[in-house]
């Protein structure tokens, strides 16, 4: 598949720029790296040399948040153009390197970190999940990669079968034969990869009788509900189930936490698919948990930097990380855990709570462990 | 034996480059019915208009066609030669051969060939035309205007000075719309209320305006001329003719923690019993059945009541519905400001002192909530003030359109906040709009009086130590930057209001793609609407400054004056006519029609047109099955031979 960048101008809509810098203003890499969405997208109208202007670092250092396009007076297509641009370079093969093997991991084994597809469900192994092949069930928990594999974040997804298992849902997960949702790796560039991984999962999915599909991560939630183009199977976040099951009585949630929490809106949770309310009903009927709201919070949320194949890109930025200043901002306002609905937004607060220094006076977690907490 | 003039229009090279004039002559010459035909550089110049006046007097010509521009452009102008000639002016048929050829094409022969079909279809057509009289009508002379802020009451006033009855309509209790809201006006700088005031009190006493407030228009029915309206009346629970104004009632109210102001944009509170501000007019109390203990829960101890010396309060009063017939209409309801509750990102309704354009107003204002001192909501005085431009305009995901005013209405703001509080005044703005007489001027003034002006939109605001931080871009620089401050004032955009679609049908009118209403022709017809009789003025049109509103609303209350000092009006004759042999009752055309110009005649069974309010759409005359609907001009005989030509 050739790119053109001389389409970008028509597919992204970079003529009806007004360069009032809305983008700019309110990107979260402002202040960390060169990257100006304004005269980028002006750059990209006018220029005679593309490649030149596509070998900058910094476009790596877009994180896909979407705050630039959702804000955009004009509807120019930002984020789009940021991918367009990527996508053209991956053609090339004139990506990072550390993206190319974030890249060629999920061609091979079905998630960028390259780990055993054979051991993607090995997390589950002891707690009694039913896995399509063996057993059925109408709803699918898409677990996802990070969920699969990164021992932080696998405790969200044993939480959370937890949960279901204590308020009766029937579901069942993919086990071996789930690979990548294919979020990232359509926003590193690889968009023949992201249709492909479309195709094989939709196929995957309708051939299990999958009629309902559970996220853990807000991230594959997009994929699924906006970019895969014929799964046409009814999708939720984890948090809108969870705030479903409490609001039904079908959760008791009896042990109290005694902690005051704030919580973070993942991008691609809330900015991009509007679910705010539900992770807050969750957190606010928790025994014993004092909610507390951040400054920035639903559409003013600061993204965390971990979407848009950060978690595979090195360098591009400098400075204090959004990471910290969001530890520092909950810490200020004298949360004890910042709560958050998101694999990457989880790990990377876990790193920033570790380099701020800040580990004894605040916690990171993700909502579906605090609600097994009060299970008791 | 029928006579046919033909006329075919070079229109300089507009036609004659494309299409062979002369051809055309001789082609036409050849037609039945065909006397004379020419061609000739101008016909609609007055040689080109005295060449065909010669031809019919010597000619004995019956009938003409004119094959040149769109019939927009000049049937009118033939139509009145032939009046003068002597022949009905309905004998006329115009071949457009300009928009719907010439300007299209770019292939002289295959240009000429369709030139040639469509100047044969008028000539079949013009064989079959019928001699048709106009209809005159007598007019009301008297006029409703809908809306009290400063377009209604321009436009009343102005018609009442020429000596015509003026019955002025407003929703509120009082009168006076934004422009009462206002403090200081750009670029002058005169207070709003100084040069407002004298006309407000005038509406009061001028004989000819009958003003009713607190009152709505419901229904509208028949035409321009003899337009009657019921406008329902609301309680106010107060008897206007008693009320001295005095505000005792005000006081003894029980509501002491009252409800937000509506006046005062939310920026202080008021009772359930108020008089909206000290220069109201009328200066009367009245009663907020929402907020009043009594109307809403059915108790209260009625202090008012007995605080009220002239004894005026009613709480028996009830709606009542008045019933007026007037001759024509002006529509100047106005507009709703853009709603930034809808713009999460800038944090309205989350964190103080972050206000819209208006509640500034009414911060600035000496009758305002803190007598016109720039308070922050703790007391104090603000250290730095962000103006922010386009808030809810010029956005696709809030309105398309520019409000025009905001940039002004912000630097004049901009002004006010430095003389009264010596801030760091900050305005971000993606252009400067100033597109008035003394505009720029006073662009140049506030810059030289220190207001810094960043090059950029806002892109949104969030709190960081206690003060409000705005994020944009210097796109002059290429800088991001985020600015502390301690108040913020959205320029927020002008939208049409919430009730206008409502308002749109109850007088028939429409609405652009940005919600206004719509005006009868972008520039040379801007006050009047597709319907007769009915003007707009205002706001209500699309966003303006003062000066315009007033401009547009005087040219509205021309509009109506040059309507009614006719005494009579001429309509169109092309209207339908249901045949009663025919008519077999089947009301097919009385649920098309959507002028509600046919009634059904029970007595007889049959349908019949009301000429007077029939537009002439031909709705009926397509969908009748027994061909007993029939539209002069337009008649099955007369349509189908200029068809029968085209496709032949």
């Amino acid at each position: 598949m050739k790119i053109d960048p001389k389409t970008f101008v028509h597919d992204y809509q970079l003529n009806i720029c007004i360069q009032c810098g809305t983008c700019t203003g309110g990107c979260p890499v402002k202040f960390r790296s060169p990257l100006n969405m304004r005269r980028l997208v002006r750059e990209t109208y006018l220029t005679d040399n593309f490649s030149s202007l596509s070998k900058r670092a910094e476009l790596w250092a877009c994180t896909t948040c979407s705050t630039c396009s959702l804000r955009c007076p004009s509807g120019v297509k930002n984020v789009e153009l940021i991918m367009g641009i990527r996508n053209f370079l991956a053609n090339k093969g004139e990506i990072p390197s550390t993206i190319r093997d974030a890249l060629e991991n999920t061609l091979l084994q079905g998630n960028p970190w390259g780990r055993f597809r054979d051991r993607r469900a090995d997390w589950a192994k002891d707690l009694g999940v039913k896995i399509f092949g063996e057993e059925t069930s109408e709803t699918l928990l898409y677990v996802g990669c990070a969920p699969s594999y990164d021992p932080r974040v696998q405790s969200v997804s044993t939480a959370l079968v937890r949960i279901f298992q204590k308020a009766g849902v029937d579901f069942a997960i993919l086990g071996k034969k789930e690979s990548c949702c294919g979020n990232e790796i359509r926003r590193m560039g690889e968009q023949a990869l992201f249709k492909k991984l479309a195709k094989d999962n939709t196929a995957l999915f309708k051939k299990s009788g999958v009629k309902r599909i559970i996220t853990l991560s807000p991230h594959c939630f997009n994929a699924f509900k906006n970019e895969y183009p014929d799964l046409n199977i009814p999708v939720q976040h984890y948090t809108q189930v969870l705030a479903d099951l409490i609001g039904g009585g079908k959760l008791h949630l009896s042990k109290g936490l005694g902690i005051s929490a704030t919580y973070h809106d993942p991008c691609f949770l809330g900015k991009q698919n509007k679910v705010f309310d539900e992770p807050r009903k969750i957190l606010a009927s928790l025994p014993g948990c004092d909610f507390i709201e951040m400054e920035r919070s639903r559409e003013r949320s600061l993204c965390c930097e971990g979407g848009g194949g950060r978690m595979w890109a090195e360098g591009g930025t400098e400075g204090k990380r959004n990471g910290e200043i969001r530890i520092r901002e909950a810490v200020a306002l004298g949360a004890k855990t910042l709560a958050t609905a998101c694999p990457f937004c989880l790990l990377t607060f876990e790193d920033s709570v570790k380099t701020s220094g800040l580990a004894e006076q605040i916690v990171i977690k993700d909502i579906a462990e605090l609600v097994v907490e009060t299970m008791g | 034996m029928k006579q046919i003039g033909v006329y075919i229009c070079h229109c300089g090279t507009n036609i004659a480059a494309t299409v062979d004039c002369e051809e055309l002559v001789r082609f036409s010459s050849t037609l039945p019915g065909v006397k004379i035909a020419r061609d000739y550089r101008y016909l609609c110049s007055d040689p080109g208009q005295d060449l065909i006046t010669k031809d019919i007097r010597n000619l004995s010509l019956d009938r003409v066609v004119i094959a040149a521009c769109s019939p927009r452009m000049h049937e009118a102008t033939f139509r009145n030669l032939l009046s003068d000639a002597g022949i009905n002016p309905y004998l006329l048929n115009i071949a457009n051969i300009r928009e719907q050829c010439s300007w299209v094409h770019q292939d002289r022969q295959k240009a000429t060939e369709k030139a040639r079909h469509i100047l044969r279809a008028a000539v079949a057509r013009v064989l079959g035309h019928e001699a048709l009289k106009t209809r005159k009508f007598g007019i009301q002379p008297s006029t409703m205007v809908v809306g009290a802020g400063i377009a209604g009451i321009q436009a009343a006033l102005n018609i009442a000075s020429g000596g015509m009855k003026v019955t002025l309509i407003e929703k509120a209790p009082f009168i006076g719309g934004h422009m009462a809201q206002l403090d200081k006006t750009f670029p002058t700088l005169d207070c709003s209320s100084c040069i407002f005031t004298p006309k407000t009190v005038e509406v009061t006493r001028s004989r000819q305006i009958e003003l009713l407030v607190s009152s709505e228009v419901t229904e509208v029915t028949g035409f321009v001329g003899n337009f009657k309206a019921k406008i329902r009346k609301n309680p106010t629970y107060v008897d206007f003719a008693r009320c001295t104004g005095c505000g005792d009632c005000v006081e003894a109210c029980v509501l002491k923690k009252g409800v937000p102001s509506e006046f005062e944009e939310g920026m202080s509170r008021r009772r359930a019993i108020y008089i909206p501000f000290p220069q109201a007019v009328p200066l009367k109390a009245v009663i907020d059945r929402e907020s009043c203990l009594l109307l809403s829960k059915g108790k209260c101890k009625k202090t008012c009541v007995e605080a009220c010396k002239a004894g005026a309060i009613d709480f028996d009063q009830k709606e009542e519905v008045i019933e007026k017939e007037v001759g024509s209409i002006i529509i100047a309801t106005g507009y709703d400001p853009f709603d930034p509750h809808l713009l999460p990102q800038y944090g309205y309704g989350v964190y103080d002192n972050i206000i819209t354009g208006l509640q500034f107003e009414r911060l600035s204002s000496p009758s305002g909530p803190n007598r016109g001192e720039i308070l922050l909501k703790d007391g104090t005085v603000p250290r730095a003030i962000a103006f922010l431009h386009c808030i809810g305009s010029r956005d696709e995901n809030a309105n398309l359109h520019c409000s025009r005013i905001c940039c002004m209405a912000s630097m004049k703001q901009a002004h006010l906040a430095k003389e009264k509080t010596g801030a760091e005044i900050y305005e971000f703005y993606i252009d400067i709009n100033a597109f008035g007489k003394g505009y720029q001027e006073f662009y140049k003034r506030v810059r030289e009086e220190g207001i810094f002006f960043i090059r950029g939109k806002g892109s949104e605001i969030f709190k960081r130590g206690g003060r409000l931080v705005v994020a944009a871009e210097d796109t002059l620089l290429g800088t991001p930057l985020e600015i502390p401050v301690d108040m913020v004032v959205l320029g927020t955009g002008l939208t049409a209001r919430r009730d206008a679609d409502k308002v749109a049908q109850t007088f028939g009118i429409s609405r652009s793609a940005d919600g206004f209403f719509m005006e009868a022709h972008p520039k040379l017809r801007p006050v009047a609407t597709q319907v007769d009789g009915v003007f707009l003025a205002g706001c209500c049109q699309s966003p303006k400054d003062i000066p315009d509103t007033v401009a547009q609303a005087s040219a509205a209350a021309a509009e109506v004056m040059s309507l009614l000092a006719k005494g009579e009006i001429e309509v169109e004759p092309t209207v339908a006519t249901i045949d009663p042999e025919l008519c077999a009752g089947c009301k097919l055309c009385i649920e098309i029609c959507p002028h509600s110009a046919i009634e059904f005649l029970e007595a007889k069974g049959i349908s019949s047109v009301n000429e007077a309010l029939c537009k002439g759409c031909g709705a009926c005359t397509a969908i009748c099955p027994n061909k007993a609907a029939r539209q002069n001009h337009f008649t099955h005989t007369q349509v189908l031979a200029e068809v029968e030509e085209l496709v032949g």
